[in-house]
């Protein structure tokens, strides 16, 4: 396999032909990584309609010195050999991202305090990084009732940004896809049609997959603060998948059970809805340690330190 | 009178009929073109010929081709683009009702140089009865040894379908036509990788416009040197203008690229002047996605050269001062016109039509049309105005498919040449021109 340099805001790294600019950008990491929204690297055809991984590419390739006319999807666009790519160094780049993180917000509603994906949720972190302090727009927001779209799944539509992972999930992971979207435009929805249709041993995995708090877990609907919760790596004999899950513990309490997600929120894993919903008691797993998470979300790590004025530490 | 092409016996009665069309030369390109012509010189003859894709892009024709994936073993297609629904361009709609084999023949021109076994056209939804006279034009052309197998004799087999779409808009951009025609929703790919490569069910595919196709037969029959006689240095050949809006002859009109707007305008041959005897106040020379021009830049560019109608004239001066010939979709206004309210009535289609794929396009159109509707209702303010501009600047090239420059240009466009018009809505509270 040939290797293609790539830079990335002044960087270069190494990697294979067919290697996304994303993925290049993860392989050297830090604050190079476009954020993505809808890209998730272990669904096949994920990606390309957030638009929040946009970036510029001031050089094609070795042979072709020219940019590209138009800003790319780093999700989608393969890179070539010396090619030079500029995301947090490009003020167009920023703008852009920020316009599209405008988009995002404007008809999702701004309930984090009452959504159970606050503290873990992408869009959250995405406005706090390239959101507007005012917004723009007066316009009211599309609105629908949230819904059970099966006994484990319940369905926020009003915070749902069409990434399309859970479909993907539903496709790729499932025997049969039970959802899908409906309607056109800002018209679309995920919708099963007939209510609690999805049903079947891997439907958990579209709770893990959503960015925001579209869909949630129903049994671990309002129990508590995600960062009450203490993280626990676990695993347990499992015949449908390997068992291996992280356990979000009070006390004793399983509050709820999920997949292991590395640094860019994604599962290392897909685990199946019995050790997902089935298993909330302590002597069925063998626990390893404590979790350690990724403080990249805007709660864990801090960040609203930076907006102090007076530089005071606030802790949470 | 100006040499006609695509619409050289558009008037003789009952030329759908395939004896009626036949007699009147029809399909002779066809055997000329087993006696006459490989795939590959057939390739080349339309790359001479200078033809360009007429369905908005005008990317030449014969290029296209060329870049066809031909090393695989899997099958290439060959789609006709039939899902005209571009508002003000009604041209192909003209060539499918009156003259179907013009456009069969075409295909089959197309699928032979493409290596083409299995090729569709792909209709809008909405033109069911032109579908209609489609698939009996196809079953004469079986009936006529001109589709089937052993075309005439030839090695060369072809099968022709019409496929109807089922009423969207984004299935005219090529990628969405191709999972609308696999059966799947209408959404645009990511590209790369292109049709060429991978298109249809995975396979090499060629996607053209009904007009650039219908071209063809007169190519092969008259060569691509009488072709490229006609019309300018980059834009050969002849362009079907479907022109409408406040002018005393609307209709479907064939003219030679490089035509005058001026003439094309005024003279009685084609659209006759503006009703009433009243002022153009403004064109949208070619469908409603590309830039509106006020009347001084579409009669005259900025350096005061007569506009054309032609690829590189339109183009002219950029969007700054310029526009696109895109479908030929020619709307003309005249000075009774509210440019809030004919903007809104295409910030309110492209909400309508966009696919709700990637963000910028379904927030965004949405966005710019509850402005619009806000300003037309007299509850806007000025900065509203330069939200609409931030809006579509952020929209246009950062979506998947060209919908969404298609929804922001008309927008962009209209606040530069019409700025203090927008602006005096939102002062007066209400509209002056329909008080």
């Amino acid at each position: 396999m040939s290797l293609y340099k790539v830079t990335i805001d002044n960087i270069e790294v190494e990697v294979e032909a067919g290697t996304t600019i994303l993925n290049a950008a993860r392989k050297i990491g830090g604050k190079v990584v476009p954020p993505a929204m809808c890209y998730y690297s272990k669904l096949e055809d994920s990606g390309g309609k957030c638009r929040s991984c946009l970036v510029k590419v001031s050089q094609t390739s070795a042979t072709d010195s020219r940019p590209m006319p138009k800003l790319v999807a780093s999700c989608r666009t393969m890179v070539q050999d010396g090619m030079q790519v500029q995301n947090t160094t490009s003020a167009e780049v920023l703008e852009s991202r920020k316009a599209v993180t405008e988009f995002l917000l404007l008809n999702h509603p701004l309930d984090c305090p009452v959504c159970d994906q606050a503290g873990e949720c992408h869009l959250q972190d995405l406005s706090y990084e390239h959101g507007l302090e005012e917004t723009n727009t007066e316009e009211e927001r599309r609105t629908f009732e949230p819904i059970d779209i099966g006994d484990y799944i319940k369905l926020n539509m009003n915070r749902c940004i069409l990434c399309y992972r859970c479909i993907m999930v539903a496709d790729q992971l499932t025997d049969k896809r039970h959802h899908g979207v409906l309607g056109r435009g800002d018209h679309c929805e995920i919708g099963t049609y007939i209510q609690k249709a999805v049903d079947n041993d891997f439907s958990g995995n579209m709770i893990d997959v959503c960015p925001v708090g579209a869909l949630t877990d129903r049994t671990f609907r309002f129990k508590s603060r995600v960062w009450y919760t203490n993280p626990f790596d676990a695993h347990r004999e499992c015949d449908k998948c390997s068992g291996k899950t992280v356990l979000w513990l009070k006390g004793e309490d399983i509050l709820r059970v999920t997949g292991r997600k590395d640094k860019y929120g994604e599962l290392e894993e897909f685990i199946c809805n019995d050790c997902r919903f089935h298993h909330k008691d302590i002597k069925d797993w063998i626990l390893e340690g404590p979790r350690k998470i990724e403080r990249h979300s805007v709660i864990s790590q801090n960040h609203y330190e930076n907006k102090s004025t007076s530089g005071d530490n606030i802790t949470q | 009178m100006a040499r006609k092409i695509l619409l050289h016996d558009i008037d003789v009665a009952n030329l759908t009929d395939f004896n009626v069309y036949r007699n009147l030369g029809g399909y002779t390109a066809v055997e000329k073109m087993f006696k006459n012509f490989t795939p590959d010189q057939l390739t080349e003859e339309v790359k001479k010929s200078g033809l360009r894709g007429r369905g908005g892009a005008g990317f030449p024709t014969g290029l296209k081709w060329s870049f066809l994936d031909k090393k695989t073993d899997k099958p290439r297609y060959f789609v006709c683009n039939f899902d005209e629904s571009e508002p003000g361009t009604f041209k192909d709609r003209h060539i499918g009702q009156l003259n179907p084999h013009q456009l069969i023949e075409g295909m089959i021109l197309g699928s032979y140089a493409l290596g083409v076994r299995t090729a569709y056209v792909y209709i809008r939804g909405e033109l069911f009865y032109v579908l209609k006279i489609i698939e009996k034009a196809i079953e004469e052309a079986y009936q006529n040894g001109f589709l089937g197998e052993n075309i005439k004799g030839s090695a060369y087999s072809l099968d022709l379908y019409c496929q109807p779409g089922a009423g969207a808009y984004i299935c005219g951009e090529e990628t969405a036509l191709l999972e609308s025609l696999e059966g799947k929703r209408g959404n645009p790919r990511i590209k790369p990788p292109f049709p060429a490569v991978v298109g249809l069910y995975g396979c090499p595919t060629v996607v053209n416009n009904v007009e650039t196709i219908a071209s063809l037969p007169w190519i092969i029959n008259n060569g691509a040197e009488a072709y490229a006689a006609i019309g300018t240095e980059k834009s050969k050949g002849t362009k079907l203008i479907s022109a409408c809006g406040h002018i005393n002859k609307p209709g479907v009109y064939e003219i030679e690229l490089g035509l005058p707007v001026e003439e094309f305008i005024y003279s009685d041959e084609y659209c006759g002047g503006i009703r009433n005897g009243n002022k153009l106040k403004a064109v949208i020379a070619g469908g409603s996605s590309v830039p509106i021009l006020p009347a001084e830049l579409i009669l005259k560019t900025a350096k005061g050269e007569p506009r054309l109608l032609s690829y590189e004239s339109l183009e002219e001066g950029g969007f700054e001062t310029g526009t696109m010939l895109g479908s030929g979709g020619f709307i003309v206004m005249d000075d009774t016109t509210c440019m809030v309210k004919s903007l809104l009535t295409y910030a309110r289609f492209y909400h309508h039509e966009s696919c709700g794929q990637c963000s910028p396009c379904r927030e965004g159109t949405g966005w710019m049309e509850n402005i619009l509707r806000r300003i037309d209702t007299g509850k806007g303010s000025m900065k509203d105005i330069d939200l609409l501009v931030h809006i579509a600047k952020h929209v246009e090239g950062n979506t998947i498919c060209p919908l969404g420059d298609a929804a922001a240009w008309p927008v962009a466009s209209a606040i530069r040449h019409f700025r203090e018009e927008f602006e005096e809505h939102i002062k007066l509270q209400q509209c002056r021109f329909t008080k």
